[in-house]
């Protein structure tokens, strides 16, 4: 921080976006110098799918795009089942979204429409979940899965987080601001079921609120690497980011093809981050901002 | 919204139908929240308390629940008699601050910068940095571990370039780095993939922190002839405080259960020197590899009392005083 006094009382008080152009174009340097680290990874992600094993590892690296894009991507096919990988990994991603979206957009609704006895207290062990770490969770769960048969079944990942706090407290967070009780009372007096009002008067409501849980939800499944290794256990039921890594961990890997298979899982986010970004980044914080 | 009054009586008249209508109302609360309850005891709590019996019992996942032999605080004095085990608590509490610092250093900076210089082009520069965030560790260490490569590596091609630079080149490196092969650099080779990942993330809580002071506190000091740097000093440091408060705590509390980076970027193994090998790691070999599921369940236990403490020891450094501070900017 440079010290230059402001200018004297007289002139109008410059805000802290000040139109210093000095120090506006020393912003601009760094966000740029910045932003061209943070893209320069994907950057090569990309290039390096077009290449070979022998022109990735050469030098100078290559920078620009090669001809090897379909050689890698059949290397990649005959290496793992990828386009079975990938789809567990959307199967698992997207049963996930749709039952954490269903089982907290009903919590968040009790939470924030009714009165009921031990409300608080209830809410407040909720929060207080959010905060015991997962340290202690890992083997316990592992074994727990083995116990109920559920290792290499997806519904090992999908079942314990459905009704998550997380999700719940950002559903009550939203219906409670944002519907009103009056609408839940006209439905009661018109003789709805509690269950019919959620379906019929809440649910609709809710749409901003359940896109920013299923993107938040939807990314956390697509790039789970932990769970997903202590579950799966055979090429054939491995999600994407699992069967990568297996790939990487044998001798001789052909990296243009492990390259090939690590942009195909990440496009997808690409696009979706594209179209969602604001939203899908005002989920991923709100957790730590709001709490 | 004017509506006839009368309509609006707080609690609607409970119509008399009978048992079924009034049940469902009373006890569809407690039907609608139940899930969540029902899954924590079930793989919250109790994995934990199964955590706390595990920890005091000798067993092999792979025999029967029968050959669970109780053996006291052994699980606990093993660990702490393992240099192994030391070694990961010292990789780990290294690679928390190697990694978490840098992240504040430079998440702190940008966040002015976005706040200072660029108010249109906001939303599109904080989704670019917050692209790591939001790709698989999977794809992020296969992408690093062939920039980290030691002979071919585009990193220690960009550092040579860097080098021959005239004047400022000095500051790199003239010889290649073998990154992930030495033990030196295998630590903040693994630190440097975290901070790239998480500056973004820790970015966007700095600009909102930053945002969310008024901007009139600004004018009115700058009314009463205060400086830049006291403004920085007697505004935006006091404010900003309770952000940079939440912040370090969440890197602290991540950084010290990290798993997934080092693990895929040493191949699982730990790396030279088992430099990369953290506490969770060590525990999930344990449980994997060893298929010691008491040791590695009383080492889970060691790690949380060492989060716990740490998290106490923030709170009462950085917490108090934060809010303490608050005061002096009113």
């Amino acid at each position: 921080m440079t010290s230059t006094p402001l200018a004297a009382p007289t002139a109008p008080p410059r805000s802290i976006s000040g139109k210093r152009p000095l120090s506006r174009a020393g912003s601009i340097l760094l966000l740029f110098l910045g932003g061209v680290l943070t893209l320069a990874p994907f950057y090569f992600m990309f290039i390096f799918a077009t290449h070979p094993r022998q022109e990735i590892f050469s030098l100078p690296p290559p920078t620009w795009f090669g001809h090897d894009l379909t050689n890698n991507y059949e290397s990649l096919l005959s290496r793992m089942p990828f386009w079975r990988n990938l789809w567990n990994s959307l199967y698992l991603a997207v049963l996930t979204t749709a039952t954490t979206l269903f089982f907290c957009t009903l919590g968040g609704y009790a939470f924030a429409m009714y009165e009921f006895k031990g409300k608080s207290w209830l809410f407040g062990l909720l929060l207080a979940t959010l905060l015991i770490p997962s340290t202690l969770n890992i083997v316990p769960f592992a074994l727990i899965m083995q116990a109920l048969g559920w290792i290499d079944t997806p519904r090992a990942l999908w079942i314990p987080g459905m009704a998550n706090a997380f999700g719940i407290f950002l559903m009550r967070q939203y219906i409670g601001s944002a519907i009103p009780r009056e609408l839940v009372e006209a439905a009661r007096i018109d003789g709805a079921t509690e269950f019919t009002t959620f379906r019929k008067v809440i649910v609709p409501l809710t749409g901003p609120a359940m896109a920013t849980l299923g993107l938040v939800t939807f990314v956390q499944s697509w790039n789970g690497f932990l769970g997903p290794l202590i579950i799966f256990r055979s090429a054939e039921t491995y999600t994407a980011p699992l069967a990568l890594r297996t790939l990487q961990g044998i001798a001789n890997t052909d990296w243009g093809a492990l390259m090939c298979g690590v942009a195909l899982t990440v496009v997808p986010l690409l696009i979706l981050f594209a179209f969602a970004s604001r939203r899908l980044i005002d989920g991923l914080t709100s957790g730590a901002l709001k709490g | 919204m004017t509506a006839p009054p009368a309509k609006l009586t707080p609690t609607p008249p409970i119509p008399k139908v009978g048992g079924w209508d009034n049940f469902q109302r009373k006890y569809a609360p407690y039907i609608f929240i139940s899930p969540f309850f029902l899954l924590f005891f079930v793989f919250g709590l109790f994995p934990i308390l199964f955590n706390a019996y595990l920890s005091v019992h000798e067993w092999q996942p792979g025999s029967g629940l029968g050959d669970m032999k109780f053996v006291g605080l052994r699980n606990f004095t093993d660990n702490l008699t393992d240099p192994t085990f030391w070694l990961s608590l010292k990789n780990t509490a290294i690679l928390a601050v190697e990694s978490g610092l840098p992240q504040h250093l430079i998440a702190i900076p940008l966040a002015f910068a976005i706040n200072m210089g660029l108010k249109r082009a906001q939303s599109f520069i904080t989704a670019i940095y917050f692209l790591p965030y939001i790709t698989s560790v999977v794809a992020i260490s296969v992408i690093f571990f062939t920039l980290f490569s030691w002979q071919y590596g585009v990193l220690n091609a960009a550092l040579n370039s860097l080098h021959q630079i005239p004047i400022l080149g000095v500051l790199f490196p003239a010889d290649k780095i073998n990154w992930l092969g030495e033990r030196a650099f295998v630590q903040p080779s693994i630190a440097m993939v975290i901070v790239w990942r998480y500056v973004g993330w820790n970015m966007l809580l700095y600009l909102s922190g930053l945002q969310a002071i008024p901007g009139e506190l600004y004018e009115a000091a700058a009314v009463d002839g205060a400086t830049r740097s006291e403004q920085f000093r007697f505004i935006t440091l006091p404010l900003l405080r309770p952000t940079i408060f939440l912040a370090v705590t969440l890197s602290l509390i991540g950084g010290f259960q990290l798993f997934e980076e080092p693990f895929i970027l040493t191949n699982g193994g730990g790396g030279v020197g088992q430099a990369g090998l953290t506490t969770i790691m060590y525990m999930f070999r344990t449980y994997n590899a060893y298929s010691d599921a008491g040791l590695a369940a009383a080492m889970a236990w060691l790690l949380f009392i060492v989060i716990g403490l740490l998290t106490l020891v923030n709170n009462f450094a950085f917490g108090r005083s934060g809010t303490g501070n608050n005061e002096a900017a009113k």
